[in-house]
């Protein structure tokens, strides 16, 4: 595909487990042009999860090619590919991952912080965002007195505060319940609609099925890669 | 990462772990607090020399009888060279240009009497130029008189304390006592001056010189003890002092001269290795605490995996996180070393309070050496946690797997 701002040629893993060698990804293509919904599904250990570290520079292939937006990024050094990272991926964990000891608001900075930002611009986009997530009034609380919806938000808004081009979820919404997984899913769909590409992997089929385009994984290759509405 | 927000997010650690944080900077402040005080200490020994040699007088040069060779080592206490030390000698080195005053002294035990009232007193045979040198003065009559170097007077004068015990508060200056077998008249009392270098000059009794001479039936001097003019030379005087000597015995310079300087570089010499040596047994306890940091930050970095997989997931790079937990490390020392500081000060000024005769002060270096010292150990102590800290990877660190 021409306009890929990701491209995966013949993307290999292995990890060892327990001294048994497990293929996590089997040459696996993909390209993935901007503004896509994607969800990945797929049976456990099908390489799902390990995909999206790879997408978002996470981890390194043992053989393979991963191009982002041109640039090989297999061979760039530690620190090229964290800076990579942090300007233009970001990440929702299923568990949230926030830091207990930090507010609401100090957890979305500290991407900005990371990045050497000034205290005015950090602010200014970090209440932008919470803002976004509907959190505003909730950004001195701790993460200890947030809910499960409220913390994948704070999450989310985390994730985007550097105005990412890419946004990757990890079963965004395997610890909420079922009103705050909706909740999500909309911030999340109304991302992408401002031009966000989001990848989420997920269990959730009612979630995985309102994804533009619907990739199947088994055994570290892409099995199905359906586009189009939803069915 | 800008250095405000380092510091901001550091310190969220340490309020985040208030227990573990402060019983770091206990660590870091008792080694920190150890050298200072330690120092201070031989510091303050050194000042006291000091202090002491002051109290004797300016620019001292002492002369005994004997040379310090052919007796090894100490000069002699009492002349027991083939020739003495004599009134004559002790003379003859007053009238160099450069010495301006002089006191020859004769000392020995004797039993001082009152009355019923006796006891055994040091004694010491003088002239009048012994209160110059010595910067003694009287509180009660007077000191000997000018004709007190050349006659054998029977008088004395008393120290505070033998004037206290052998009259009470009844007048002394005019009264008699027996100072061995001679009764001698008191002429003054001494004013109180405390102890110098171990000689109490209140338990002291003052006879002239030639009177000692027959009371201890000696012709040979203990020493003699010159104070030089304003300007001299120390090392000229010395020069001058063999030569009469050698023209007065014989060619043989048999005399052993000891300067206040030369004997106050020595002891300064002496203390000030002594305190480098007690420093550096207080820098011990400063590797304890780095060592102590260092098991620490090795137990934090295992219980932050996943905050240090999120970090690196959200752009911290290897550098970033290595400087953040190095820089928790050296922001608890410098806190450390701030608190060991007030905390030694604090202690140098009671105790100056309570012993206000011992000048405890911790040498200028002590601060700066302690704090480098820590510094410097909770930099290497803490480099293999930052490293490893470093070294995760995050996606096995958030999802909390050791490998």
């Amino acid at each position: 595909m021409a306009d890929a701002m990701i491209a995966l040629r013949g993307l290999e893993k292995t990890y060892l487990m327990g001294g048994q060698p497990l293929r996590a990804l089997a040459g696996l293509d993909l390209d993935i042009s901007p503004g896509e919904y994607i969800s990945v599904m797929g049976p456990s250990g099908s390489g799902k999860s390990t995909l999206l570290n790879m997408l978002g520079l996470l981890d390194r292939p043992d053989a393979g090619s991963y191009r982002l937006n041109g640039v090989a990024t297999e061979q760039l050094p530690e620190e090229a590919r964290a800076a990579l990272r942090r300007d233009n991926i970001g990440f929702i964990f299923q568990a949230f991952h926030l830091i207990g000891r930090l507010s609401a608001f100090e957890n979305v900075e500290l991407p900005m912080v990371l990045a050497g930002l000034a205290p005015k611009v950090r602010r200014e986009a970090v209440e932008g965002v919470l803002d976004l997530v509907g959190l505003l009034d909730r950004q001195h609380h701790r993460p200890g007195q947030l809910s499960g919806g409220q913390l994948q938000r704070v999450a989310i808004a985390r994730a985007i505060v550097m105005k990412p081009r890419i946004l990757l979820a990890d079963e965004p919404t395997g610890n909420l319940d079922q009103a705050s997984g909706r909740d999500i899913v909309n911030v999340l769909e109304d991302l992408n609609r401002e031009g966000i590409t989001l990848v989420v992997v997920t269990h959730d089929g009612n979630l995985g099925q309102r994804a533009g385009r619907r990739i199947r994984m088994v055994d570290g290759t892409v099995v199905e890669d359906a586009r189009g509405a939803p069915g | 990462m800008r250095l405000a927000d380092q510091l901001r997010f550091n310190w969220q650690v340490f309020s985040g772990n208030v227990l573990r944080t402060f019983l770091l900077l206990l660590a870091v402040a008792i080694g920190v607090a150890a050298v200072v005080m330690l120092t201070s200490v031989g510091e303050g020994a050194r000042r006291y020399i000091d202090q002491e040699f002051s109290s004797l007088g300016n620019r001292l040069i002492v002369v005994f009888p004997g040379r310090n060779e052919t007796t090894g080592g100490a000069p002699p206490l009492f002349g027991n060279s083939p020739r003495d030390l004599t009134l004559a000698d002790a003379e003859a080195l007053a009238r160099i240009p450069s010495i301006r005053d002089f006191a020859p002294i004769i000392a020995g035990t004797t039993t001082l009497s009152r009355g019923a009232r006796a006891r055994e007193v040091l004694t010491m045979g003088t002239t009048r130029g012994f209160f110059a040198v010595r910067q003694l003065g009287v509180s009660q009559g007077s000191i000997f008189p000018e004709r007190a170097g050349e006659e054998a007077l029977a008088i004395c004068v008393l120290g505070a304390k033998l004037k206290g015990e052998l009259f009470g508060n009844d007048r002394a200056v005019g009264e008699w006592v027996r100072i061995g077998d001679r009764r001698m008249r008191v002429v003054g009392v001494l004013a109180d001056s405390g102890e110098s270098f171990g000689m109490d000059m209140g338990d002291l009794a003052l006879i002239p010189v030639k009177t000692a001479e027959q009371l201890f039936n000696s012709p040979g001097l203990f020493r003699v003890i010159l104070e030089l003019r304003e300007g001299a030379d120390e090392e000229l005087a010395k020069e001058r002092i063999y030569r009469v000597i050698r023209e007065r015995h014989e060619g043989e310079d048999d005399v052993t001269i000891v300067t206040q300087d030369s004997m106050l570089k020595s002891f300064n010499n002496i203390l000030t290795a002594l305190t480098l040596a007690i420093g550096a047994i207080g820098a011990i306890s400063l590797l304890v605490a780095g060592i102590l940091i260092m098991n620490i930050s090795l137990i934090s970095v295992s219980q932050r995996r996943a905050e240090i997989g999120l970090m690196k997931a959200i752009g911290a790079s290897r550098i970033q996180v290595r400087q953040l937990f190095l820089g928790e490390s050296l922001l608890l020392v410098c806190l450390g070393i701030v608190l060991g500081v007030i905390f030694a000060y604090g202690v140098v000024f009671v105790f100056r309070g309570l012993f206000p005769g011992f000048p405890l002060m911790p040498p200028w270096w002590a601060v700066p050496a302690a704090a480098v010292t820590a510094l410097a150990a909770g930099l290497v102590f803490s480099w293999l946690p930052a490293k490893r800290a470093a070294a995760l990877d995050p996606v096995l660190a958030m999802r909390g797997v050791v490998r």
